[in-house]
């Protein structure tokens, strides 16, 4: 996780570099004379390696180029992802194969890692789901939220608030990932203060662990663990005790 | 001197009371020219024939309300302003008094010119010093009067200008030499004489009219009562006033405390109001959404940042604010957005109560674990000192934003938006009327019980009173903003801008609700907010025919509410009005001249109409607590006093009293006091995104309930108790004539333990009644869990409520019940069950499933590394463990048997994935190691059957078939990619080929049709000869194969129709 952020990081860095018209046009030529010359060998992917970048998004200038000359039109981002995740719709079999080869051999980006990314994602929702019932902690999730017309929705909203090592939540938002620095504040923006803002006070957890300087605003109302939290005290009342 | 003489050579007329001298230029409090504060530079006489304050004199006295006073007064009046001036004139020169109101944390300021000669400036005051006591004496009086009448258009200010006097210090000069004060001064002229020349006269002046005023004072809170039953003046001067003073101390209980609380929560989403169907476009929901985000993004940088040192709220905060409201405007999004500030106005700044918990004074854990609950209070007062400002600009500061206000009130200016502006005050003129129209619940004070609804509906006033405030001064704010000028502006801008603007409608008619809340009798609640709307009018508004009636207005009530300890109305309510009312009057926009105006076209009203019992005017809502959060100036005058004594103590010049620091107990947590707090906490917290009728109607059912439990209590367990007592006085008072309280007691003492069943059968009713009642009134679609808190919530604070009262009352309640049957007797001898259904989760398990398959996650990775070796680029001898590989297709199974983790996306990709592996497995693209289970591949083509891939591809098979939820696109296969893999192998594997093709049939994952179909249109894409001929030969193979097959499965004449171009084209 932290390997594929910093690349991930990298990537983002020197994106602009590898879009540039003049990249997109070498990039497109080394790959049409590497395949006149081989068409079995992993031209792309070599390609990408040797500029260091990311094999899916080299695969992704490469088909993009080879569309627009094909079609005399700029391909719209629906048809160029499709025939990501599905290389079989590339009318060009040989790079078809490349694309595929690509897509395969790429860590960090690309359909089949996203994919991955989206089901630890989900898995470990489906976890936090579970301890929430096992500690009989009532809530409602997002797709309930949706429907009920919500703008911003986190991943389970408390019914009844609790406090986590004496901080009230009122919900929590699982995160699949390691928290570090740059991620922790692009979530802060667009998603924790968003849900603040909403629901008040709120649990974070990164399965992956997170950097500890980052769990700075616990008295504001946004608490961060990297497990599900054992001290977690509910509303009780004379009733439920007796 | 240095303060004194500073202060009085100001060419432009100064207020006497002036507690912080160093800054003489206040501008925003201008000082008013009132009888009370009479120039000082000036002559006395050149002032009078000057005329304005003379005619507006004249004007008051003709007016039409002099009922109360005589004309005769005038003189008098005259009189004691001339003794005032004269007093005044006296403090400026060297030998007289200084008065030394000054701020003690700053000694060094105040007493800088006079420190050698401390010791003799505060002169002890000496009651046999005293010379004209008679004319002194008949000063206190027609003084004294004057306040009581409500004559003076502050009755506060007096007070502080009269405490000062108390306080006042002045060095011994020979007049304390003078062998007999009272000849002495005879001789000269009544004007000349120098009444106030020496402290002893002071002191004796101002122990007087407290004296005369001790109705008012003794209703002030319990630390200035100490301070004035600790006054040594006092005590010495008037031995009965002190004592008076120490009464009402050791019995008051007002104990005030102006912590305000200021920490940031939001304002919770709201579905009824805040989802898509409240907007008209998707885009300004969306945009909406942005501004939420946006807002409170400003409020963490302001709550973080304002109290740093050049910070700027314009500078940093207004173009993103301005762009705000330019997306706002786009998208008519301004109501939206006014009802979220206004709500969120509300939640911030409306003050110190809500009775005991509410979120911003959460002290810190750590500080709460060390001091427990005994010293939380004491805390608190320790954080007063460090947190409320000590000063607050003299006891008429003018209109101010304190707090967390001024991010409200600078937002406002730096979004300079007409639209926002118009929306925010519809939006604050409909809140202020709901809120105005407060009725509360109908009572009987018969009994017990309405101590406790009294509470509750104290609480409920004071809150309803605290965000009228809030409110009304923001929509002051708004209204007046257009008009505000620094300066006053001349008569003829004024009279111009008279015209033009008498021709307007005010937004809200202030006037109309005023008559009507006089009428109503409801001043009490409507008139503290009128005051915070008018302290922010422009300098012309007054003037205006519509605002002059609303001022007008405003004093008659003033000059008509005498304070008295009448029956009609609460002393307490009277003073509040008074307060603000003296306070309104001293606001720098509000026109000095005003006070003493009196319009002729009067409006007549009764004050003494009928009065109804529920009337707001006459229910005892306000308390100390109150009143000082509305009128924080009043703590002035307990600065005052405390500064004294902090001046005479001396030495350290320490003010009140020094905090001693004590060391830190260990941080074992009191786990009790934590956990009960966080209760409360977690109580609020469950509320904040409920829907607030949630909360009222919480709160109306444990108000109802905790009520009618201890009616219950009362005809159930008190009746029966009364019913045993009887029949064991009746036995008692046969046997012997004892003592009839003695018996009382005996009896009583021995009911008192059975009382304790009281609560006991309280919680018990409350138990049963509170669930009931909360589910009535609760939507049917409530979810379980809320459902169940919030019943348990009424439950506890039923509970609460009823028990509360019960232990503190079931002993009296007894005893009481029990006397009157006896004296009778003497006369004549006659839960919910949790709502408990988690959320089961549909999901579709193989039965008695453990959940413990391998996550899709995982799945998908492993596969990932199949297809990364298989299609390459792979090193020397990278090879697939033939064994590993098959264990992996069974862990696919399981995970794909356990729903539990799957989502559409995975299984998806995982279809794709394996049908991709299929593929590349029948193209011998996957380089399997068979370990030693399998010797190594011979190049003579092994058997189908016992070929190692077609043992994967069964396994997939059955994987496609069984296990998958989605639909597996196994056509992928056929196509131009995949085929290639096929195309591309050394060696082609038709025989695994048509294995795959026939275990696609079987396991009816493609029909028949469909594959040669496929196979079909394959032919015609440019492949290399060989393999075109191959393929068709294929085709030829698997048709005839399966020609005979397919009427079982497959309509004939489809079938007929395929093998027909089938034909055809070969």
């Amino acid at each position: 996780s932290i390997f594929s952020q910093e690349y991930q990081k990298q990537i983002k860095r020197t994106h602009a570099k590898h879009h540039t018209a003049e990249a997109i046009e070498t990039y497109y030529q080394r790959y049409l004379n590497g395949v006149m010359k081989n068409a079995v060998a992993p031209v792309l992917l070599d390609l990408a390696n040797e500029v260091d970048f990311a094999p899916s998004l080299m695969a992704r200038i490469v088909l993009e180029r080879f569309l627009q000359e094909k079609e005399q039109t700029i391909p719209s981002k629906t048809l160029i992802n499709s025939m990501l995740r599905d290389p079989s719709q590339i009318p060009d079999g040989v790079l078809a194969n490349q694309v595929y080869q690509c897509t395969v051999n790429d860590c960090c980006y690309g359909p089949l890692v996203d994919c991955i990314k989206h089901a630890i994602g989900h898995e470990h929702e489906v976890l936090l789901r579970e301890m929430l019932l096992e500690k009989n902690l009532s809530f409602i999730a997002e797709d309930q939220l949706r429907a009920k017309g919500y703008d911003k929705t986190p991943d389970f909203i408390l019914e009844v608030p609790v406090a986590v090592e004496g901080h009230i939540i009122h919900w929590i938002e699982s995160k699949a990932s390691f928290g570090d620095e740059s991620s922790h504040q692009a979530y802060l923006q667009d998603q924790f203060w968003s849900y603040w803002n909403r629901f008040g006070p709120g649990l974070v957890i990164y399965w992956y662990g997170f950097i500890e300087e980052l769990d700075c605003h616990r008295e504001r109302g946004i608490l961060l663990k990297d497990c599900f939290p054992t001290d977690i005290v509910t509303l009780r009342h004379s009733m439920a005790q007796r | 001197m240095g303060a004194a003489s500073g202060w009085t050579n100001k060419s432009k007329p100064s207020r006497r009371i002036n507690p912080t001298p160093v800054s003489a230029e206040r501008p925003l409090s201008k000082p008013k020219t009132c009888f009370t504060s009479t120039p000082v530079s000036r002559s006395p006489a050149a002032r009078w024939s000057a005329g304005s304050s003379l005619e507006a004199f004249t004007a008051a006295q003709e007016g039409n309300l002099s009922s109360v006073i005589s004309n005769s007064l005038q003189e008098e009046r005259e009189m004691l302003k001339k003794e005032r001036c004269k007093l005044l004139h006296q403090a400026s020169s060297p030998a007289g008094i200084s008065f030394d109101p000054g701020t003690p944390t700053k000694p060094s300021y105040t007493r800088s010119a006079s420190l050698p000669a401390e010791s003799h400036l505060v002169t002890c005051a000496n009651p046999a010093k005293v010379s004209c006591k008679k004319q002194l004496e008949c000063l206190a009086q027609l003084y004294s009067s004057c306040i009581t009448e409500n004559l003076v258009p502050n009755i506060f200010l007096e007070l502080f200008f009269v405490l000062q006097l108390l306080t006042s210090k002045g060095t011994s000069t020979a007049e304390d030499g003078d062998s007999d004060p009272e000849i002495s001064e005879i001789n000269r002229d009544v004007t000349e004489r120098q009444h106030f020349e020496s402290v002893h006269n002071c002191v004796y002046f101002a122990v007087r009219v407290l004296d005369y005023q001790y109705e008012i004072i003794s209703h002030l809170e319990k630390g200035m009562l100490k301070l004035l039953a600790e006054n040594e003046r006092i005590a010495s001067f008037s031995p009965t006033l002190h004592k008076r003073l120490r009464q009402a101390y050791e019995s008051s209980t007002a104990k005030v405390s102006l912590l305000l609380p200021c920490s940031v929560q939001s304002v919770s989403f709201q579905p009824e109001t805040d989802n898509r169907s409240n907007f008209p476009s998707d885009r300004a929901f969306h945009i909406f959404k942005k501004q939420r985000d946006i807002f409170y993004e400003l409020l963490r940088e302001w709550e973080d940042n304002h109290e740093k040192t050049g910070w700027d709220f314009e500078r940093v905060l207004g173009s993103k604010i301005r762009a705000m409201m330019a997306h706002l405007s786009a998208t008519c999004n301004h109501s939206h957005f006014a009802r979220l500030f206004q709500k969120q106005l509300i939640q911030m700044c409306k003050g110190p109560v809500s009775g005991g918990a509410s979120w911003g004074d959460t002290p810190d854990q750590d500080v709460l674990n060390m001091l427990g609950s005994d010293n939380l209070s004491r805390l608190k007062r320790l954080q007063e000192r460090f947190v409320v400002p000590q000063s607050i600009r003299g006891p008429c500061p003018p209109p101010s934003f304190p707090g967390c206000q001024q991010f409200f009130r600078d937002f406002i200016l730096s979004a300079g938006s007409y639209q926002f502006n118009q929306h925010l005050m519809d939006s604050l003129c409909l809140k202020i009327l709901e809120l105005n129209g407060l009725t509360l619940v109908e009572h009987e004070h018969s009994d017990g019980e309405a101590d406790m609804e009294e509470q509750d509906e104290k609480k409920r006033f004071t809150v309803a009173l605290l965000s009228l405030r809030l409110l009304a001064k923001f929509l002051g704010f708004l209204v007046f903003l257009p008009y505000r000028t620094a300066e006053q502006p001349t008569r003829d801008l004024q009279d111009s801008a008279l015209v033009l603007r008498n021709q307007t409608l005010p937004v809200l008619d202030i006037l109309k609700l005023l008559r009507q809340s006089i009428r109503d009798q409801r001043s009490v609640l409507t008139i503290p907010w009128i005051v915070e709307y008018l302290s922010l009018v422009d300098h012309i508004a007054p003037f205006l025919d519509y605002y002059r009636k609303v001022f007008g207005l405003l004093l008659q009530v003033y000059r008509l509410m005498v304070l008295s300890e009448e029956k009609e109305m609460s002393f307490l309510n009277k003073l509040l009005i008074l307060a603000v009312l003296g306070w309104l009057f001293q606001v720098p926009s509000v026109p000095e001249e005003l006070f003493f105006t009196t319009d002729d076209r009067q409006e007549r009203f009764m004050m003494d109409t009928v009065t109804s019992a529920q009337a707001l005017d006459f229910v005892p809502l306000v308390d100390q607590q109150l009143l000082y959060t509305c009128c924080p100036y009043l703590g002035e005058l307990r600065k005052l006093l405390a500064s004294f004594v902090a001046g005479s103590g001396g030495k350290n010049g320490g003010f009140i009293r020094k905090i001693t620091p004590t060391a830190a107990e260990s941080l074992a947590p009191k786990a009790s006091v934590t956990q009960r707090k966080l209760q409360v906490d977690l109580e609020q917290a469950f509320f904040h995104n409920q829907p607030p009728s949630l909360r009222r109607t919480v709160e109306f059912v444990a108000e109802r309930v905790g009520s009618n439990c201890v009616k219950h209590i009362k005809a159930t367990l008190v009746a029966e108790l009364v019913q045993r007592a009887e029949v064991m006085l009746q036995d008692k008072v046969k046997e012997e004539d004892v003592n009839h309280d003695k018996l009382l007691e005996e009896v009583c003492t021995h009911l008192y333990e059975e009382g304790a069943q009281a609560l006991i059968k309280g919680r018990e009713f409350c138990r049963k009644k509170g669930p009931e009642a909360v589910r009535v009134l609760l939507p049917e679609e409530t979810s379980a869990a809320v459902l169940s808190s919030a019943e348990n919530i009424a439950v506890e604070l039923a509970t609460e409520r009823a028990c509360g009262w019960l232990s503190a009352n079931i002993a009296a309640l007894i005893k009481r019940e029990v006397k009157a049957t006896f004296n009778r007797m003497l006369k004549v001898p006659g839960f919910p069950l949790p709502g408990e259904d988690a959320p089961e989760l549909r999901r579709d398990c193989t039965p008695g499933c453990q959940h413990c398959a391998p996550f899709p996650s995982q799945i998908i990775n492993e596969i990932k590394d199949v297809l990364c070796v298989a299609v390459g680029p792979r090193e020397e001898g990278e090879v697939v463990d033939y064994v590993w590989l098959e264990g992996l297709l069974g862990r696919l199974s399981q995970t794909l048997r356990c729903r539990k983790f799957m989502c559409p996306t995975s299984e998806q990709q995982l279809a794709r994935c394996t049908v991709e592996l299929a593929s590349l497995l029948v193209s011998d693209r996957v380089p399997l190691s068979l370990g030693i289970k399998c010797p190594e591949k011979s190049p003579e083509r092994l058997h189908v059957k016992n070929n190692p891939t077609s043992g994967l591809l069964k396994l997939l098979f059955s994987i496609w078939k069984e296990d998958f939820g989605t639909s597996v696109p196994v056509q992928l296969i056929f196509s131009k990619k995949n085929m290639g893999y096929l195309a591309e192998a050394k060696q082609q594997e038709w025989d695994l080929f048509l294995f795959l093709l026939h275990g696609l049939i079987e396991h009816e994952l493609m029909r028949t049709s469909e594959i040669q179909s496929c196979l079909h249109s394959l032919e015609e894409l440019p492949w290399p000869s060989d393999f075109v001929k191959d393929l068709k030969r294929l085709s030829r193979v698997f048709v005839s194969e399966h020609q005979r097959e397919e009427p079982r499965t497959n309509p004939c004449e489809l079938t007929r129709q395929s093998l027909a171009t089938v034909t055809t084209q070969s």
